[in-house]
């Protein structure tokens, strides 16, 4: 399927990701052009559905996902960056494996052909799966002992509905740990940020924010570093507590170890500055040269 | 914490011959989970991170269904509240898929014309649609501006509304898709497809 030089994907950004949290697509770029992953924006590409969708009209939802899925080329796996986008897809894509009627009336109805056999995956799963020795290779400086706390949120945490698939733990804290950061334990990596309800009710889920950023305050981490944009945001913007930590995109802080340059325009973006704490750790500028081996 | 209200209500009469006999199988039927096996034993509601906006805890919403109590299980903020972020069903000693149990109660509460206890809720979920099928992607700056007209809270959060435009993460424009007819069609009512 792919050569071992250059591996080719397709790619949904998602909403989120493609729109308010751009810093996140454009340091996944620069990670992935770095590491040797192509990804090929899936063309023309439509909503997921949301949560509103889903809240609503489930049937809606559903067909918005097909939509994506049929768009999608069967001979390279989907790479998906937003954990509620990747739930969806997988989840749709799972009921037409199961039940061919329904694959073969969604064909009809997009008139494209939908391959049931699709790998849809996140893309924590392409990087453990197919990137672990160009990480080895393209690491150009050491996260210098970062200490951070892995936050991957709700969704990517064992939806039950694909509860017999694969699901996420410990891939970020395994890369970055390669990477020279130290993962901090004991907070809440898995606590729900609020999703739709921060736009909604914002006073229900401050104080679950809070929460969240007060554990890994308490348990000494420097930053956390999250895998949704959506949760990148509510831990943000809706956090009143005096002593605020830095937030990480993940694909931030893997493109600032392999070495991308272009990162101001990605940490002005953000609502707590990170830079001062980059700074202090010696992770800005030009990276080190390496040690020659002789 | 005080038990949440609407349990405490001890002096509401409820008249058996009323309850709903076969909603537990309807909603079973069409969340393809199993609400039986729900013992109360309450982890779902301790667990849950929004229990304290919720009117009825996940728990109580389970035991209005085995009941038969249509009715207050369709019209209660909890189905609203609820953002599906599955803790609940990851902690469930029973496996029941409670976030699914949620969206098959909201499904019902929309096609009954249930009272909607949320109107907020619903109007935002609307105008994200309203977005998606106008551009086939969510367009956030919009679907705020007209939230707030809607909901006439002109002033509530702007501070964290002018900061997402300070730093360029409400995109003025909307991003669309192409082939927005094949979205459109989806919007449409079946006899005019």
């Amino acid at each position: 399927m792919n050569s071992p030089e250059r591996l080719e994907f397709s790619y949904f950004p998602g909403c989120s990701v493609a729109t308010t949290a751009a810093e996140s697509n454009h340091s996944l770029m620069q990670a992935c052009r770095i590491l040797g992953l192509h990804l090929q924006e899936l063309e023309d590409w439509n909503c997921c559905g949301s949560s509103s969708a889903y809240s609503v009209d489930p049937e809606l939802g559903f067909n918005l996902s097909t939509r994506n899925l049929s768009l999608a080329p069967p001979d390279r796996p989907l790479l998906v960056m937003c954990p509620r986008c990747l739930h969806h897809l997988r989840h749709a894509h799972l009921d037409m494996q199961q039940d061919p009627r329904l694959r073969r009336a969604q064909e009809r109805r997009w008139g494209r052909p939908i391959s049931p056999d699709l790998e849809i995956m996140h893309f924590l799963e392409a990087l453990v799966r197919f990137g672990l020795d160009r990480l080895q290779k393209g690491s150009v400086r050491g996260l210098n002992g970062l200490k951070f706390v892995p936050y991957y949120g709700c969704t990517l945490y064992r939806p039950p509905a694909l509860h017999r698939q694969k699901y996420y733990q410990a891939e970020m804290e395994n890369i970055l740990t390669a990477l020279g950061a130290k993962p901090v334990r004991g907070a809440f990596n898995n606590r729900c940020c609020g999703s739709f309800l921060s736009a909604v009710r914002p006073e229900a889920v401050t104080p679950l924010v809070n929460e969240i950023i007060g554990s890994a305050v308490s348990a000494g981490a420097d930053c956390l570093v999250t895998s949704c944009a959506m949760c990148q945001l509510n831990l943000e913007v809706r956090c009143t507590a005096a002593n605020k930590l830095p937030i990480f995109h993940f694909s931030e802080i893997l493109a600032l170890a392999l070495g991308a340059q272009d990162y101001e325009g990605w940490f002005t973006r953000h609502l707590v500055d990170p830079r001062p704490l980059l700074e202090d750790r010696g992770l800005l500028g030009l990276p080190p040269p390496l040690p020659t081996v002789p | 914490m005080s038990p949440p209200q609407a349990l405490s209500k001890t002096s509401e009469v409820a008249i058996v011959s009323e309850f709903d006999r076969h909603f537990a199988s309807e909603v079973n039927r069409r969340s393809h989970t199993d609400l039986n096996r729900c013992y109360q034993c309450r982890t779902c509601g301790n667990g849950c991170p929004f229990v304290e906006a919720m009117d009825y805890p996940p728990y109580g919403v389970i035991r209005l269904v085995q009941y038969g109590m249509r009715q207050k299980a369709l019209e209660c903020a909890t189905i609203w509240i609820c953002v599906s972020c599955h803790t609940c069903s990851s902690q469930c000693p029973n496996a029941i898929d409670i976030a699914a149990i949620m969206d098959t109660l909201r499904s019902l509460a929309l096609e009954e014309r249930a009272a909607v206890a949320t109107p907020d809720i619903l109007a935002f979920h609307l105008e994200v649609l309203r977005s998606i099928e106008r551009y086939g992607r969510t367009h956030k700056l919009g679907i705020m501006l007209r939230h707030k007209l809607l909901t006439g809270q002109w002033f509530k959060d702007v501070d964290v509304g002018l900061k997402m435009l300070a730093k360029r993460k409400l995109d003025l424009m909307p991003s669309r898709i192409k082939a927005i007819k094949e979205i459109n069609r989806l919007f449409l009512p079946y006899w005019r497809v």
